[in-house]
Formats: C-alpha cells, structure tokens, sequence
C-alpha cells in the first residue's frame, strides 16, 4: 500500500532517478570526465603541439600542422641517441633494483615469520620520505667532501678524494636504484606471498630440493611480479629528470627526460620537446602494453587480481609522464 | 609380494594377539610439541607392508601433524620414525621414499598434467624415455590420458583430485600419505572416489597413510583405523573392530550412532555381569577389572534395537522399556525415540514398514546380548 502511494505521487524527478540507464549514466560522469579532463584532454594537447613549428626567428606556427618536428627528432643523432642513453640508465636501474628486492622480497614472503609488517613497513617508509630528500641524501654521500670519501680517507684507503662518485651517471644509477627499488619490491613480495606454502611442500615432496624447487616452482610463478616490478623501475627511471639533474652532471645531458627540461624551459621550444614527449609516451606505452600481456601469460591463477590492478599501477605510471 | 612374516621387538600389536608381519612404517613414541601444546603425544604405531591404515579423528586431534611428520614437514619433538627397517625422522622430505597427496591437491599451477606427473620422476633423474613410460602409465591408472595436455586449473576437481594422486603413484613411492584427499568433493563423487581409491591401493599394494575426519569413509577404506584423540590413540583396530567392540564411550560414540546407557554393575560373575539401567536388568560382559557397583556405560548401536512383541522373549536378548517419543521418517529406516524410566533416550532403527508403536505408546525393546558393548568410561 505505502510503495503504491510513493510511486503515484513520484514526481518527474523520482521516475528518471530509477530509470537503470540514468543511474548509469549519473554514476560514471565523474570517472570518465575526471580521465577525460586531466588524462585525454593534455595529451591530445600535447600531440597537436608536437605538429605545430617554431621557425629560426622563435616564432610560433600553428597551421598549418607539420612532421618537422618528428624529421629533426628522428634525422639528427642526438635525440635517439639520448633516449637509447636513458633506456641503458634505465636497464642497469632495473637490474639494480631485481638483484635488491628479489632476495628481500623472498626473505620478508618465507623466513620473516616474527614483525613481518614491521619488516615490511622498514621497506617501504622510505616511499614517504620526499624524492628530493633521497636524491641530495646522496649528493652528500657521494660528494667531494661527502661521507664517503671522508669515510674511505679515514681508513687510509684514498689520497684525495674520488671524484668520478658525484656528477655521473653512477651517481644516478645508484640513487635511482634506491629510489625505486620499494617499487620493485612490493609487486614482488605479493607474488611470492600468494604462492600456497604446500606448492614448496608437494615440490620437496616429490624429491626436489631448496634450489630445485626454487628454480621449478617458486621462480616461474613469481614471474609476473618480476616483471610488473621490472616495469615500473624501468619506465620510472627512464622518465626521471631531477636525479640526473641534481646528480648527473655533464652525463645528464644526455637523459633523455632532461632534454625534454631544457627544450620547455632554456629552448623554449615547445613544439619539439612535445614532439620528443609523444614519441616517449609513445615507447613507455609501448612497453606497458608488452609486459602487461607477458604477465598475462605466466599468470596461472585465473582472471582475478593481479593483471587489473596492474593495469591501474601502469594508468598511474602513465600518467606521471606527461 | 608378501614379505615372510617376522616378529619385530616393538610391533606387536598391543590388545589384538597377533603377530604382524615387518612393518614398513613404524612410529615410535612420537610426539609434537607447539609451545606447552601436545598435538602429537608420544604416539606409536607399526604399519604393515600394502596396508590401508586410517588415521582417524576430529579436527585438532592431531593427525595431520602426525601425517606430516611422516612426510618430513614437521619436525618431531621426541621419538623416531621408521621406515623399512632404518630411521627416517632426520631425513629432509625430498629424501624419502615416500608421497603426499595434498588436502587441496598443491599441483603446480605453471605446469601442464603430464608436467605434473613427470615433475617426481624428473627430479629423481630418471631417464627420459622411462619417464615418459611411467607418466603415460600412471595417467592410465587414473583415466586421464587424454587430458594430459590441459593446465590443472582447466580440470574440474575430482579430474585435479586424479592428477594428484598419479603424481605421487608415478614414484611408486614405499608409502602414500593421502591427507583428506577427497574433502573438496561433492558428496557423490567421494562416495566413488572412495572405492576407486581402494580398488586403485589393492591394486599397486602400496602401503596407504589416509587421514580423514570421516568415519564412513574409515569405515569403508581402511585394513585398520588409528582413532585419534588429543595427540593420542584411542583405539586401534578393523574396522568391525572399531565399530563393533569400541574401546571407549569416546569410540563409541564418535564412529556411527550409538545409544550410551549409564548404569551400576550389580553383579561380576565368571561369565559376564548383570547391569541395573534404569530398574532393567541386562545382562553385559563386564569391562576388564570391572567390581560390583561400579558405575559403567552400555553401548548399544541403534540398528541392533527392535521392538518386541508382547510375551516372553528369548533368554539371549536383554529387554528393556520405553515410551516412544516420535517416530522420523529417513528413507531407508525409521528413527524412533523412546524415553527410558530414567529420562534417557534412546533411538532405534526400524524398517518402515515394521513399525507398529505410535508415540506415547508404551514400547519393549530388545537386542541380543552379545550386541551391547559395556564400557567403564
């Protein structure tokens, strides 16, 4: 009796509020603007920019749109060879970081059985300490007056201070590594966390031992955190301008990111840093895409979880590159 | 395939007068300690070779520790365990001659059945050309040959349940553990699992460890069912045996229904005793060093009861009376329940058709003598 009532006096408003359509409707409007707005919008920016020119005089042409930019990108040796600079930063950065957290990660997923959280936290507290902070913690540990040549001359090991530590890309290398090395972690300890302990028992079981089933079973099912934590030091590293800068000296020039820095901000050429920007965009998509169907493929636990979540750790990544 | 019958200091079966032939497994006061907690309490027990041994219990009686102490996963806190006439207890898992088949089956998730079966012969080194005899053979055995090609997760779980067990069978390992391996099953399917699983043992004779907290499934698959209770065995024994002549109220009471009777012991004599049960004199063979006096429990299965007709009844029948409560209606049989003098119930099985006592009626109710086993606790 009451719902009769309700539905006979509803007004016009009340009908269309439940209508299934409209609640839809209502209920993705911000989702998809926000992407909209803040992801689509910049980027389509970004991509016209890269078609507009700036002739020798500095001055700006809109129209017509023209490749000129992506000819001079691709015809002169700089730009290639800095982005190829960048990807082997970024590789060594990578392998770096795997070769840390690998063990770490094992360690915190299968013998830390007491303050596992506390243990875990002590990883990833440095996340919250501000990236600037991390990059000039190492400027003053490898500096010329640093800690660690002061350390090294201390014992007698050195003369004068090393100077090749600071203003390299070591000096990035390193920082970088430290820097992004949590990220690398984290998707691997949820992997190696979520492989069933009796996976090891049936593996021991059945006559393997520690390194076998290590390199039988505990190794290829932690492959899709491998290589979702590869991809984020990769990508992050790849596209990381203050470490070089606050670090790198002269090598910095050479990253690719740093590049883009001084084509916006010294050359004030925009149209050619937008068009270095795609073509960036263009390879980290690229790569996302690959690794993201690779982890597809040695998933073994269905469609649930992992490669959804990913997707959005890789729309985030994405997203800090514009 | 028989070994000659030998007689082992140790393994003589404690109550059961006889001689076993050499065990293949043997425990010797094992026990397991987590912190003050004994979840395995100085436990024995002698396995015999092609034998289908049930470790029985609730949960947390400790059997699946125990089980997994003879895998080589727990490491025990006092004892040896014994296999083949040298000890295992020091020996990693991956060193002994023995397979598990895991509660959840644990195949590898990257690997395809055939990869699964092979892994055991791989690792063990065996040649290629054998291991492909043996995997081709042991999926055989469980009908899965054609499916050897398909990922664990594309099977559905009693084709998973048959992967695991060809994984451990393919090693024709000296011993199979098997811990609740048909737990995850429908109700069906188990009912025919079981009795493959043990034509499948009769057939390879190897000697099977089985832990389940099923008794109809002890029941229907085991040589002998250890009853476990608080790290402990209660009783061990056949399967009739465990059923028929349970060794305590708590046997009794946790295999089948039973109806436990409390009652004083008015009489020992040489030849059995007679029982007062509510004002009822039954006569009983008295437990071991039972007195006169003594307060002890009858247990009497509900499928031995029958109604009595009115008269005399024959001298090796024990008869006593109740007002029938309900009569429930379960397909095969009708369940009654009296209530005795006292305020004890107690039910009965009848076939549906025999059953004449409505409820409120007054009703005699007799089994024969040999047929209720008197227990002191």
């Amino acid at each position: 009796m009451p719902g009769e009532r309700i539905v006979a006096r509803g007004s016009r408003w009340d009908r269309l509020r439940s209508r299934q359509w409209f609640r839809t409707t209502a209920a993705g409007v911000l989702p998809v603007g926000w992407v909209v707005v803040f992801l689509l919008v910049p980027y389509a920016l970004l991509l016209v920019q890269s078609l507009w020119r700036l002739t020798d005089t500095q001055e700006l042409v809109r129209w017509p749109l023209t490749l000129a930019n992506y000819q001079r990108l691709f015809g002169t040796a700089l730009y290639p060879q800095t982005i190829l600079f960048s990807a082997g930063i970024a590789l060594r950065v990578t392998l770096f970081s795997l070769v840390l957290a690998f063990p770490l990660a094992y360690l915190l997923a299968f013998k830390v059985k007491r303050h596992k959280n506390l243990m875990y936290m002590a990883v990833i507290i440095p996340l919250w300490v501000s990236y600037l902070v991390r990059a000039y913690a190492w400027k003053i540990i490898l500096g010329q007056e640093g800690i660690l040549n002061g350390l090294l001359a201390s014992l007698g090991l050195i003369a004068a201070p090393l100077e090749f530590l600071l203003y390299s890309k070591w000096a990035v290398i390193i920082a970088l590594t430290h820097i992004y090395t949590p990220f690398t972690l984290m998707p691997i300890y949820a992997v190696l966390e979520a492989i069933p302990p009796n996976l090891k028992e049936a593996s021991h079981d059945l006559y393997a031992g520690r390194l076998r089933t290590f390199v039988h079973v505990v190794l290829p099912l932690s492959l899709p955190g491998v290589l979702a934590g590869s991809t984020f030091a990769f990508v992050l590293s790849m596209g990381d301008f203050i470490a070089p800068q606050l670090l790198g000296g002269n090598d910095s020039a050479l990253m690719v990111s740093n590049v883009v820095v001084s084509l916006f901000g010294v050359a004030f050429n925009w149209p050619l840093g937008a068009a270095v920007s795609v073509v960036m965009l263009t390879l980290v998509l690229l790569l996302l895409t690959a690794a993201n169907r690779l982890e597809r493929r040695f998933d073994y636990r269905g469609d649930t979880g992992r490669p959804g979540k990913t997707d959005a750790l890789g729309a985030i990544v994405t997203e800090s590159r514009a | 395939m028989e070994p000659a019958p030998r007689q082992v200091p140790g393994s003589l079966e404690p109550g059961q007068g006889r001689t076993i032939v050499e065990s293949i497994l043997e425990l010797r006061g094992v026990s397991k300690r987590f912190g003050s907690f004994a979840a395995v309490d100085d436990l024995s027990l002698a396995v015999a070779p092609a034998e289908f041994i049930t470790l029985l219990g609730a949960s947390g009686s400790g059997k699946t520790t125990t089980l997994r102490m003879i895998a080589g996963f727990e490491a025990l806190s006092a004892g040896e365990i014994w296999m083949d006439g040298a000890p295992i207890h020091g020996l990693p898992p991956y060193k002994r001659d023995i397979n598990t088949v895991f509660q959840n089956y644990a195949l590898f998730p990257h690997m395809s059945v055939w990869d699964n079966v092979a892994y055991g012969p791989k690792m063990r080194r065996v040649p290629p050309a054998e291991v492909t005899a043996r995997v081709g053979a042991a999926l055989e055995m469980v009908h899965l040959e054609q499916l050897a090609r398909r990922a664990p997760r594309q099977l559905s779980g009693g084709q998973q349940q048959r992967v695991a067990l060809a994984r451990a069978l393919v090693n024709r390992p000296k011993v199979l553990l098997l811990d609740e391996p048909l737990g995850a099953l429908d109700l069906k399917l188990r009912k025919e699992m079981q009795l493959e699983l043990k034509h499948l043992q009769t057939q390879v004779g190897i000697t099977f460890v089985y832990v389940t907290h099923d008794q109809e499934e002890a029941l229907t698959m085991s040589t002998r069912i250890a009853l476990m209770r608080a790290g402990r065995i209660e009783q061990l024994g056949s399967p009739t045996e465990i059923y028929d002549r349970p060794a305590s109220r708590y046997v009794a009471d946790f295999i089948g229904e039973t109806n436990l009777l409390q009652g004083r012991l008015r009489e020992v004599m040489a030849g059995g005793a007679v029982l007062d049960v509510a004002g009822h004199l039954l006569r009983v063979r008295p437990p071991a060093g039972a007195v006169a006096g003594q307060q002890v429990w009858l247990s009497v299965r509900p499928e031995v009861l029958h109604i009595l007709p009115e008269g005399a009844a024959s001298p090796d029948t024990n008869v006593i009376q109740g007002t029938v409560e309900e009569g429930i209606y379960a397909g095969a049989v009708t369940k009654l329940r009296l209530r005795l003098a006292d305020g004890t119930t107690l039910v009965l099985h009848a076939a549906p058709t025999g059953v004449a006592a409505l409820p409120g009626q007054s009703a005699r109710v007799g089994w024969p003598i040999g047929r209720g086993v008197c227990l002191a606790g």
